[in-house]
């Protein structure tokens, strides 16, 4: 079987996933940083408020008093050519969605990290994928990073086609898994992200400027409201082959490989029998248990906003079994991914595609799990199923 | 939408009521401020009046992001312009007192908290004009708003006008201010000494509404004179946390409220007992800022 992890030069460090991304954060030449603590995120905020106050950052740090706060600060730097940074988990994300929905609607290329954790109520800090999922349809785009090395590349992309598309992105991480975790990771250093990644020059006239006096955020009417958003919309499609083309690119300066090409990254036999589709962290469990199954592929969706429906057909829309795992559920519904995937696929024939729903909360998710999916992967039964 | 060939900072052509007190109250702002100024604005009537996408009155750059807001998108304006090594560049935030007293008051109390050099200046027109003269935490006493009619088992509003001037010096602002539509002259000195302070700096404004206020639209400037005499609204200035002046001086005689309440639609239903109350809010008054 064919290795598909990210295989790296050397990593330079064992580090937590915070600190690999905080170090990546502050290697990117940034303005402002604004925040708020929520776990599993918080980590992340400690770090770049530390390396303020040990003078080895340039940005602004600027302590917000909510979530609310934040996302309102940021927006209104980057309204000012700024480019800036924030990170949130669940409660926080939610708290924000007012704020998120306007950023994309005044097409500010805003990154944010979520350290993903189920919402409450009852309260849970452990990781699903239930934040994101309520922050789908805001207008931001969506990386889901399986390990360390694969968050630090994706902030970088994310910045890189957030900035050419002016569309904002939301980098997913696995709380704990991958926030709390010690892993070898390189950081990419600050030249060479400078390479991929120049400063941020917002075009004159685009930004708040006393010199170029702009007008933003105005009261428009239902033709040109309609036409803005079909105008995101638009430009979401493009942005697919922009992530595929800045991928591509990542890897020449970064010089790493993998089986990625931004969207989606597949791993397993040419014809298989079954594929098992799933998002972040959990591919790695996955990973590891196909690895003794000839016939079971996994297809890992790396960017669920835009939705690669395309990839996603080519890579398993000839497949009889698609399974998708995921860890987050639309009540009255399925899970989300599942929806979709089924939605695309749909197109191309007959298929038993089913719905697992792992992980809701931080239950854990096995090797033993994964195998009893795979079993049931050829049964026509019951569509969605929860495992835990 | 670029708006540099604008030679003023709020062009006449934006669509408020005929005589709206509010937009008379910008006028006299804007003049109290130069061209090196941004503008973070909260939903309500003058962000929808003023910017009617492809069009727009501004002249300065000027930002709308949402109703309760605006304090923080200011704080992000002025972060960005302090990472620019720009200390000069004055931001100034404009919100109704529907965005100030109620559903932005958090935000507010965060930017105060980081002392950001930031003015900000509350249009109050005593309920949230924009969507329809509901009552906000700074509807006064016996005011009917559409969410708190007048009926036979109601006098309007109940509750006692929020001090935000209190809530502004408890952040120990060393610039708040008080003052209404119907002093052009006052507003916009208020507005260049609150601009020289450095910090945040608050700036209320009483804006009688047409509507809402159930007046004519030759009335706004006379009815925000008559709160001033009355005692109800005086003109105040706190500088260094300490009144610094009051219109409630050695040269001030009340007026009655009577006259303010009998012009004004709201207050219609009041019986003698209620004026009676109202009188004793304003007498309040007259002793708190009397100097
Ligand atoms: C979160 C949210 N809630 C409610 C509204 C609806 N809304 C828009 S403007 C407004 C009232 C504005 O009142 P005020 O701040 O007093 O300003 P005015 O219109 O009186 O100048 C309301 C309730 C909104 N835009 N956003």
């Amino acid at each position: 079987m064919k290795k598909t992890n990210i295989q790296h030069r050397v990593k330079d460090h064992i580090l937590e996933g915070s600190k690999a991304i905080a170090l990546t954060i502050n290697n990117i030449n940034l303005d402002v940083v604004s925040a708020y603590p929520i776990t599993p995120q918080t980590h992340i905020v400690e770090d770049l408020a530390q390396f303020k106050a040990d003078g080895k950052a340039e940005y602004e740090y600027i302590r917000a008093e909510s979530e609310f706060a934040a996302a309102s600060i940021i927006l209104g730097a980057c309204a000012t050519g700024a480019r800036v940074y924030s990170a949130t988990s669940s409660q926080g994300l939610l708290l924000m969605v007012e704020v998120l929905y306007n950023i994309s609607g005044m097409r500010l290329p805003i990154v944010m990290t979520c350290a993903n954790r189920a919402v409450s109520a009852p309260i849970n800090i452990w990781n699903d994928h239930s934040d994101a999922m309520a922050v789908r349809d805001s207008g931001w785009m969506q990386f889901f990073a399986e390990n360390h090395q694969e968050a630090v590349y994706q902030h970088l992309l994310a910045y890189k086609v957030a900035e050419k598309m002016s569309l904002p992105a939301l980098v997913n991480v696995d709380g704990f898994i991958l926030t709390h975790s010690y892993e070898p990771v390189s950081i990419p250093s600050k030249s060479l992200i400078k390479k991929y990644l120049p400063d941020y020059k917002p075009e004159t006239g685009t930004y708040l400027d006393p010199n170029n006096p702009v007008t933003m955020g105005g009261f428009f009417s239902s033709d040109s409201y309609f036409k803005t958003r079909e105008n995101i919309v638009t430009d979401f499609n493009l942005s697919l082959q922009e992530i595929k083309k800045e991928y591509r690119k990542l890897k020449k300066v970064f010089n790493f490989k993998d089986d990625s090409n931004g969207l989606v990254e597949y791993s397993g036999p040419k014809k298989p029998k079954v594929i098992l589709v799933t998002m972040g962290s959990l591919a790695g469990t996955i990973k590891e248990t196909i690895k003794d199954y000839q016939e079971v592929g996994l297809l890992k969706i790396t960017t669920f906003r835009p939705f690669p429906s395309e990839e996603i057909i080519k890579a398993a829309g000839m497949c009889e079994n698609i399974s998708i795992i995921e860890k987050a559920v639309s009540p009255g519904s399925g899970g989300p991914l599942y929806s979709e995937i089924r939605a695309a696929i749909s197109q191309t024939g007959k298929r038993n595609i089913k719905n697992y729903i792992v992980g809701l909360g931080g239950k854990d998710i096995s090797q033993k799990m994964i195998q009893k999916i795979i079993k049931d992967s050829r049964n026509k039964g019951k569509q969605i199923t929860f495992i835990g | 939408m670029n708006t540099k060939n604008k030679n003023k900072f709020l062009s006449p052509g934006h669509n408020a009521c005929s005589g709206c007190g509010q937009l008379s109250a910008v006028h006299a702002v804007m003049r109290g401020l130069t061209p090196d100024t941004i503008i973070a604005n909260a939903t309500g009537c003058l962000e929808v009046t003023t910017t009617a996408y492809p069009q727009t009155s501004w002249g300065l750059p000027w930002i709308h992001s949402l109703f309760e807001n605006a304090s923080s998108v200011a704080s992000g304006i002025r972060a960005a312009l302090d990472k620019q090594g720009n200390h000069t560049t004055k931001v100034l935030v404009q919100a109704g007192d529907g965005g100030t007293y109620d559903i932005g008051l958090g935000l507010i109390s965060g930017m105060w908290e980081r002392g950001e050099n930031i003015l900000y200046i509350c249009y109050d027109t005593e309920s949230y004009s924009n969507t329809g003269i509901q009552a906000s935490g700074s509807t006064p006493y016996g005011a009917a708003t559409t969410t708190t009619p007048n009926g036979e088992k109601s006098v309007g509003s109940t509750q006692v006008k929020k001090d935000m001037l209190a809530i502004a010096l408890a952040h120990g602002l060393k610039y708040v201010a008080q003052t209404a539509a119907g002093f052009p002259d006052d507003i916009t000195n208020k507005v260049k000494k609150a601009l020289a302070v450095s910090g945040p700096a608050y700036i209320q404004i009483l804006s009688p509404c047409i509507p809402g206020w159930k007046i004519n639209y030759d009335e706004a400037a006379m009815m925000g004179k008559l709160a001033v005499k009355t005692g109800l609204y005086p003109i105040l200035e706190y500088t260094n946390g300490k009144l610094s002046a009051s219109s409630i001086n050695a040269n001030f005689k009340a007026e009655p409220v009577n006259t303010y309440l009998k012009g004004q639609g709201r207050f219609k239903h009041l019986t003698e007992e209620d004026i009676k109350h109202i009188q004793s809010l304003a007498e309040e008054n007259i002793k708190k800022y009397r100097i």
